[in-house]
């Protein structure tokens, strides 16, 4: 009996820190372009439905595996740049809400085009290194999951690096701590926004590839991934990169365990439930995240 | 009894002891001023007793009543008004409506009411209105009767700030450096219209740098370094404090 | 502010006595029927995102809720649907009082999210609660009648639907020129000002936050009856964004701007219902072009580019 409910346990929490790292990853991207610009991205979902879409398209189109991927994430990089350029860019200083429904709208033209292009349809890839599942203790783990969090863990530990230990890096962070002081050292803050745009694009659709092959993929993928990614980075504190990994995993698993033990059918409500939870009892998230007071 | 009592009063920002045990009284009716160095602690003084910071420690006494602690909005129905260093105006309301913003007390604020447009809602809005464009008057701002607060110029501004204070009907006024930002011409004019308003029978509290000013209009000044008291007096005595004048006077009169 | 500001108001009314005359089919006044219920939505908004400041990302749902209980009242527990209407409309107020205070002691983005959040689990539990509210296919609402007559023809609800956007600007110009307005507006322009005049800033920003939400369950209840029908896409995300965006290209803190929002957003997905994908490209295009070129959105914008040349 302990056997049956230990399998089950891990199961949820198998697939729960898959779905999460996937979390994680597009909480990363919010906290990057928050950090840089004070703006919430609410296209980041859509960077995650192009990583996922666009693997598939060039695949499909023949080319090799490696490159496919690597241009399924460029790609969306360029698309992040150029929303940068085109929509964040010229309203710089405008209302919150302003730049919250600009952000909607991109996310509405990205999903639109890819609509229109690659139609309505599921698509799925191979996944990396076949689907023998991997049995552990009585659940199943696809070696896919083995990717994403293998994955993700690298990247977290690059961006670790490069915002700690590499000039570049610093001076985003910096750039994120006070605008004005970094530009006063003469850090190139156009610069700094560019760069977390074309990351949190990046990384977004990274997080889109690797899930694929479990959860497969459609034009209409972004939203929830996107809101979710964003209670993530709530979750662990808006503008804290630790905390919206941890955000990430931390929703991903609830989220899971909650379909698992209560409710399947409110699966997709719980991570919203928790965003409410957060906020009424500790709205800064787990991290403490950074205070937009400015008195 | 003084009008207002501040009593050790002490706040601290993470490491920073902003104000440290800062003690003083003010009568009622006086012009008191408050200066001190940049960082002294004017203008964090000023946001505890309006209720803007929580101090950490020590007590505000406005008429007997503790005061420390209580919101802007609690203290504001107590007659407490006051002005900003970094002007507060809003820019999407007109000049008349910002100072009849100021006088929202003493209105029915009930929306339903308001929705449909009762009689005691429209008639004491037409009273609100001349009151307002009286006292905008009083400041000096007749020619921006009818004008839109964002074009109007950053002098006119600060004059329309202490017209809202005015407009709460306040026994004490706080005034954060009503000259900051001004030329000598537009200085002077502040001058008299602080000077004007504490005729009126308004304790004046005043955070000013412009040192003829503070020593034309303030009967007692309260001089401030790193967030303690270092002299307190009528403008005779502080002149002369060799502290104050070791610390701050020699470099600025 | 000048004084007779009504003079927008006896325009509006002038077009809605006229227009019947000059529609030519039935399509054009369900157009029009939905069109005013639309702007009296968006004028409640405005009074929250334009006037006070705020923002709400899941307005829809207390459209839902307010559809959803004239639908599920009558029709499983036999209510009276003026009753429905009003339970409705009183549960939202609480939920969004509940909601409120807590979240409005916060500063930033944290509205935003907890509507947001909001929005999307009412939209869930709508979709999810089949057995009451018929799932994600919805359900058919009665007709909303009062002793024996019983509202239904297109005719009547435009009267019904053109008073009640009639008294709605009424009633949004006068609070705007009185006590309660101008603190919102105060509000808006800068929070520690008006907290210094005396404003409670926090029962202010709950206040109208309750308005607005109520306002939404209302008009949610009167569409649930118009349509006859309704199904929780009414509830979702996309329709929050729709009714924000109303608001916001309209003209934010403009009475008129809500109705020339609603009206351009009520017929855009009617022109471009045959193509799909380019619906929500154009819509979303739309939406950026307006936001970066006219962020005070169009009525503000356009009055004050006739107000120079003037």
């Amino acid at each position: 009996m302990g056997d049956v409910m230990l399998a089950q346990f891990l199961q949820f929490l198998f697939s729960g820190i898959t779905v999460g790292a996937t979390y994680a990853l597009a909480a990363l991207g919010f906290t990057l372009i928050y950090n840089a610009s004070n703006v919430i991205n609410f296209a980041q979902g859509e960077f995650i439905m192009l990583g996922g879409m666009l693997a598939v398209f060039f695949t499909q189109a023949g080319l090799p595996f490696p490159l496919a991927l690597t241009l399924a994430i460029l790609v969306p990089a360029i698309i992040g740049v150029l929303l940068e350029k085109l929509a964040i860019e010229p309203v710089k200083g405008a209302e919150t809400v302003t730049l919250i429904i600009i952000t909607i709208g991109a996310s509405l033209v990205i999903r639109g085009l890819i609509q229109v292009w690659l139609g309505k349809g599921t698509h799925s890839l191979p996944a990396f290194s076949g689907d023998v599942p991997i049995e552990i203790l009585g659940a199943t783990l696809m070696p896919q999951s083995l990717w994403v969090l293998g994955v993700t863990a690298v990247v977290v530990v690059a961006l670790w690096y490069f915002f700690n230990r590499t000039l570049h890096g610093k001076a985003m962070l910096a750039t994120s701590f006070n605008r004005a002081a970094a530009e006063l050292v003469g850090i190139n803050t156009s610069w700094v926004l560019f760069m977390s745009f074309a990351m949190s694009a990046a990384l977004g659709a990274l997080g889109g590839i690797l899930v694929t092959p479990i959860t497969l993929t459609s034009y209409d993928v972004g939203i929830m991934l996107g809101l979710k990614g964003f209670v993530a980075a709530v979750v662990g504190g808006l503008g804290n990169g630790l905390g919206a990994v941890l955000g990430g995993l931390l929703v991903g698993i609830l989220e899971a365990m909650g379909a698992g033990y209560i409710s399947s059918a409110y699966k997709d409500a719980i991570p919203f439930v928790l965003i409410l939870l957060m906020l009424f009892f500790m709205p800064r998230g787990l991290f403490g995240g950074k205070s937009t007071d400015r008195v | 009894m003084a009008l207002l009592e501040v009593k050790q009063l002490s706040i601290q920002f993470e490491g920073v002891k902003a104000v440290q045990n800062v003690s003083f009284s003010i009568e009622a009716g006086i012009v008191y001023a408050v200066i001190g160095p940049n960082g002294a602690g004017k203008t964090t003084l000023f946001n505890l007793i309006t209720g803007v910071y929580t101090p950490t420690s020590g007590e505000i006494k406005l008429d007997g009543e503790s005061i420390q602690g209580k919101a802007p909005n609690e203290l504001a129905r107590r007659g407490v008004a006051r002005t900003f260093q970094n002007l507060q105006i809003c820019m999407n309301m007109s000049a008349l409506e910002n100072v009849m913003v100021g006088a929202h007390l003493r209105l029915d604020r009930n929306p339903f009411k308001a929705a449909l447009r009762l009689p005691s809602i429209t008639r004491r809005d037409a009273e609100l209105r001349t009151e307002s464009a009286e006292l905008m008057r009083f400041v000096g701002l007749e020619a921006y009767i009818d004008a839109r607060a964002d074009s109007m110029p950053y002098g006119a501004l600060k004059r329309l700030e202490i017209a809202r204070a005015l407009a709460l009907k306040p026994r004490i006024i706080f005034l954060d450096e009503p000259a900051a930002g001004l030329n000598p011409k537009e200085t002077i004019e502040v001058d008299a219209l602080v000077r004007k308003v504490a005729d009126s029978g308004v304790t004046v509290v005043l955070v000013e740098h412009d040192m003829k000013m503070v020593m034309n209009l303030s009967d007692r000044i309260l001089v401030l370094d790193y967030g303690r008291k270092l002299a307190e007096g009528t403008g005779e005595e502080v002149r002369r404090n060799p502290d104050v004048i070791a610390a701050y006077l020699g470099t600025h009169a | 502010m000048k004084k007779n500001t009504y003079t927008g108001l006896y325009i509006v009314i002038a077009i809605l006595v006229v227009l019947p005359f000059v529609l030519p089919n039935g399509f054009y006044m369900d157009l029009a029927i939905r069109m005013a219920i639309n702007a009296v939505i968006a004028l409640g908004l405005n009074l929250l995102i334009g006037f006070a400041g705020q923002i709400s990302m899941g307005h829809a749902g207390f459209l839902g809720i307010g559809a959803y209980a004239s639908a599920v009242l009558p029709t499983h527990f036999g209510w009276h649907p003026l009753l429905a209407m009003g339970a409705g409309a009183l549960v939202t107020g609480l939920l969004a009082a509940v909601l409120a205070r807590p979240i409005f002691k916060l500063k930033g983005h944290y509205l935003a999210m907890a509507t947001l959040g909001l929005g999307i689990i009412i939209n869930i539990v709508l979709r999810t609660e089949g057995a009451l509210t018929g799932g994600p296919d919805g359900m058919p609402v009665p007709a909303l009648g009062l002793m024996g007559f019983e509202l239904s023809s297109d005719k009547h609800w435009y009267w019904v639907v053109a008073l009640l956007l009639s008294v709605s600007v009424w009633a949004s110009l006068n609070l705007i020129d009185s006590p309660f307005g101008r603190a919102l507006r105060a509000l808006h322009g800068s929070e520690v000002a008006s907290q210094v005049a005396g404003v409670d800033v926090v029962r202010y920003k709950v206040s109208i936050f309750v308005i607005s939400a109520v306002f939404a369950s209302l008009m949610g209840s009167v569409t649930a009856h118009y349509v006859g029908f309704v199904t929780p896409n009414f509830a979702d995300f996309f329709h929050s964004i729709e009714l924000v965006t109303m608001v916001v290209i309209g003209g934010m803190a403009s009475v008129f701007g809500s109705l020339v929002g609603a009206v351009l957003l009520t017929a855009l997905p009617q022109a471009l219902a045959t193509f799909e994908g380019w619906e929500t490209v154009a819509f979303g295009t739309i939406l950026m072009i307006c936001m970066i070129f006219m962020p005070r959105g169009l009525v503000p914008t356009l009055a004050a580019k006739f107000g120079k040349g003037a």
